[in-house]
């Protein structure tokens, strides 16, 4: 049922602590795609010089929004964890503007999911950070 | 023949570790972390003592994944600016008093970073340390590995690629 998947896969991510901590907020789920933004805080600098934010934030926000999606995917029984991710990093993300996610969980197997996310500040066009990642597939569901 | 006098240890270790904490508390994000790092000679190792708001599973619970790969990637950058710092710490140029004024110098920026996880995080402190495969004067290739009880098994390790700051002034 992927309407029941979308609701749980969006209340695991909604009480994850790191996530609430970094002020993570879930704006849309479904079929194996999942978009979460970060708004800016001084408190997540990298680079005091430019107010940029650090690159460990973006991971955390890429590994969380990455998780969402293979959580939220149709053939997903239910939890997950990181095997391995990899972040590109394009470009430091203007300082004051909110990083937006999408993850893609674009295959699936009874074991692993493949994952792709990009990362974006108000400059949609040009991507700050992309993802690519491999998932663990956990917990069977009762059907 | 005329040796230089060594200088008194207690000067060497406060002018080391001073530049080491306005390196490290200096940055914003680290401190939000609570990551503090501890030094042996030119050795370091980072350590991140657990806290609430590092739990990514809060059912096991476990420490979030991305709390793990930006630990990993905090160690890789202050390692690397710590070796690139380090003969100008050492002959006295580096200015540490400009950089406990905000005045950081320009660190090496992250190209990419790839986390390798090997078994979950569990609810305690870990510590990391990087080792600098390569450094070159634009390119660096850094690994990294970080544990919590024993040594010998990583719970997480990560090699990553960064571009170096110019450093002629």
């Amino acid at each position: 049922m992927t309407d029941r998947h979308a609701k749980m896969a969006e209340q695991f991510i909604s009480n994850i602590p790191h996530a609430q901590a970094l002020g993570m907020k879930l704006t849309a789920i479904g079929q194996g795609q999942a978009t979460i933004k970060m708004e800016y805080n001084e408190q997540f600098i990298g680079d005091p010089q430019t107010g940029v934010i650090h690159g460990g934030a973006v991971s955390a926000l890429m590994d969380t929004c990455c998780g969402a999606a293979v959580m939220s995917h149709p053939s997903s029984p239910g939890g997950t964890a990181t095997i391995d991710l990899r972040i590109d990093y394009m470009r430091a993300a203007t300082p004051g503007e909110a990083i937006t996610t999408t993850a893609h969980c674009y295959h699936i197997t009874r074991s692993v999911a493949f994952v792709r996310a990009t990362a974006t500040d108000n400059d949609t066009d040009r991507p700050v950070a992309t993802a690519t990642g491999a998932f663990t597939v956990e917990g069977r569901r009762s059907k | 023949m005329s040796r230089k006098r060594p200088e008194p240890v207690q000067i060497v270790k406060q002018r080391r570790d001073d530049a080491l904490a306005s390196l490290v508390h200096g940055v914003p994000y680290i401190k939000w972390l609570g990551i503090e790092f501890d030094r042996r000679g030119d050795e370091l190792t980072a350590i991140l003592p657990f806290a609430d708001k590092l739990i990514g599973n809060p059912f096991l619970p476990a420490i979030h994944g991305g709390v793990t790969a930006a630990f990993l990637e905090v160690t890789a950058i202050i390692g690397l600016s710590w070796a690139m710092l380090w003969d100008e710490i050492e002959d006295g140029r580096f200015d540490t008093e400009a950089l406990a004024q905000g005045q950081m110098p320009r660190l090496p920026k992250t190209i990419d970073f790839t986390v390798d996880y090997l078994r979950s995080g569990l609810p305690r402190d870990a510590y990391a340390r990087a080792q600098i495969n390569r450094s070159g004067r634009r390119y660096a290739s850094v690994h990294v590995e970080a544990w919590q009880d024993n040594r010998d098994r990583a719970f997480a390790q990560a090699t990553g690629h960064f571009l170096m700051p110019d450093r002629d002034r």
